[in-house]
């Protein structure tokens, strides 16, 4: 029987050498993935895997993501909202892997709203 | 969809918005009898009993902001395309459980695709609800229980993007040895020759 066992996490999490309490911290960025049929339909789930892999490197403990629901665009699927307690929400649209990664490097880690991506300002 | 993980991640999302915080994902493939059964069980509100009947009509929703909902119709209709069909229950304690079947060498199956990924974006946009993965095949069972996983390190340690980026590998690892444990000479003789996907 195959079983990723405790042992394989825990390797995984000294590896990765970090306290993972430090995370009870408040976040002051949150990402929305949002993840309805038409979301997932449309390629969420790559623009998540891009995003992972960029919180992973990035090392940040105010980021939080989240997955919600359809917001009633599908057409412009995948969505992704950037909220922060400093500015206005902003909505990106029709997104994919490397649109992740430059949104989270440009807008979420400098501040920078990559206009050219966004839907609007909720 | 492309592939029947992408329905798994949105019936799972199903479960999560109806407020569950235990989700069971069962992938069940036996290619000896040809068929694969994906189970997916909540412990959320449920489906009322009218709604049940007519589930798969893609006008039937519970949503408020549209009058459409895809999800279980998208599933139903890949299901029976492929000799198979889409079964919606009351769970045993509440909840929902649905359960698609299909014969497992039917042409028009969708491979069942990158479950590990679909697994990691549930973890990391639901840190609070538990997963209970299950994937076997020709008897070759993999066990992904979040449960236990928080119980036996800290509570936080699922919140941790690197880990959960390091657990999606290690699932697409052992679903990989899965595969091949199950590919052995003697054992793709039994099944007729078939390889998995």
């Amino acid at each position: 029987m195959a079983k990723l066992t405790i042992d394989d996490l825990k390797r995984i999490k000294e590896e990765t050498a970090k306290s993972t309490s430090v995370r009870n911290g408040v976040a002051n960025i949150k990402i929305s993935v949002h993840m309805g049929t038409c979301g997932i339909a449309a390629g969420a789930r790559e623009v998540m895997n891009a995003l992972m892999e960029e919180m992973a490197v990035a090392d940040r403990q105010d980021i939080r993501v989240v997955t919600s629901g359809c917001m009633g665009m599908c057409s412009s699927e995948p969505n992704v909202t950037v909220e922060s307690t400093e500015a206005e929400p902003i909505v990106y649209q029709k997104m994919d892997a490397n649109k992740m990664r430059q949104v989270f490097r440009r807008h979420v880690l400098l501040g920078e709203i990559q206009s050219d991506f966004a839907l609007g300002r909720m | 969809m492309r592939e029947l993980s992408l329905h798994i991640l949105d019936i799972v999302e199903n479960g999560i918005t109806a407020g569950a915080d235990c989700i069971h994902i069962d992938v069940i493939v036996s290619r000896a009898e040809d068929f694969l059964t994906i189970i997916i069980r909540d412990n959320g509100r449920g489906i009322p009993a009218e709604k049940l009947k007519k589930l798969t009509d893609p006008f039937v929703t519970t949503r408020t902001t549209r009058r459409v909902g895809l999800g279980l119709s998208l599933l139903s209709a890949a299901a029976e395309r492929c000799d198979g069909k889409l079964k919606v229950a009351l769970g045993a304690g509440g909840g929902t459980e649905v359960t698609a079947t299909f014969r497992y060498s039917h042409i028009d199956r969708a491979p069942i695709g990158d479950m590990a990924s679909t697994m990691a974006t549930l973890l990391m946009g639901n840190p609070q609800i538990d997963f209970v993965y299950t994937h076997v095949i020709d008897g070759e069972e993999f066990i992904l229980d979040t449960r236990e996983l928080k119980k036996e390190l800290e509570a936080h340690c699922l919140e941790d993007p690197m880990v959960i980026y390091r657990l999606g590998e290690g699932i697409r690892t052992s679903l990989k040895q899965l595969t091949s444990n199950a590919d052995k000479p003697e054992a793709r003789e039994k099944n007729h020759g078939k390889t998995d996907d």
